[in-house]
């Protein structure tokens, strides 16, 4: 849309014409300056947690339910050297105690492709989309990790907001 | 042939002269919209509603995302 806008533009004489294609949903994300009635609503972005663990594809399942077992997780990202999510450890891919099963590399037991959801999303609007999970990843458009919702979180936004 | 910008790019160039443009709807503008921008729908946009834009400064065009 704002392709075609930046092109009309162009024919009713403007010279210095250009886009923001990533548009307000981007900005938004980045936590810049919003004006408007929903401006300052709480969204995904500003309820997410950070500090979600990551990991890589070629990791091995038992150093990584080592380093989840330090932390209050019970899961781990498993993220590109851009940060762009590739894939989730979860549940039993994360319980296995036998040699095979420590020595197994991450990408053969994730979760491929999780959901994912866009940080400018409102919290009623999040919480449709984990009508069966207990939290969701968040990303840029792009794919690239911003942190994790957690449904108590989106829940308890929605409960102050009504 | 307009220029694609990063976000880095659009803060600097509207920290300056540029003049941002939403080009959604008056409703979904008036729900959330970037600081300073004003408003002009695609389908509206014509000889008479860019009016408002000076054409000696640089007009960024955005909506809600890659659309």
């Amino acid at each position: 849309m704002s392709a075609r806008a930046a092109w009309r533009l162009e024919t009713l004489g403007f010279v210095q014409v250009f886009r923001y294609t990533a548009g307000k949903a981007d900005w938004s994300a980045a936590r810049l300056p919003m004006e408007g009635e929903l401006a300052s609503a709480p969204r995904a972005s500003t309820l997410l947690r950070r500090d979600v663990p990551t990991c890589s594809l070629t990791d091995q399942i038992g150093d990584i339910k080592k380093s989840v077992e330090q932390t209050d997780w019970d899961l781990c990202v498993v993220v590109n050297n851009e940060r762009i999510v590739l894939g989730l450890l979860s549940g039993e891919a994360l319980q296995g105690d036998s040699l095979a099963e420590v020595k197994t590399r991450v990408e053969d037991v994730m979760q491929p492709g999780p959901p994912t959801i866009r940080p400018d999303l409102l919290p009623e609007d999040a919480l449709e989309y984990m009508r069966k999970r207990s939290t969701i990843l968040v990303t840029t458009s792009d794919g690239e990790l911003l942190g994790l919702l957690r449904r108590e979180d989106a829940e308890q936004a929605v409960s102050r907001a009504g | 042939m307009p220029t694609d910008l990063h976000r880095n790019d659009v803060r600097r160039m509207a920290e300056g002269r540029a003049q941002l443009v939403e080009v959604l709807s008056q409703a979904e503008y008036e729900q959330e919209h970037i600081k300073g921008a004003i408003n002009i729908p695609l389908r509206v946009l014509g000889r008479e509603t860019v009016s408002q834009l000076q054409k000696d400064r640089p007009v960024i065009t955005y909506c809600h995302d890659y659309q």
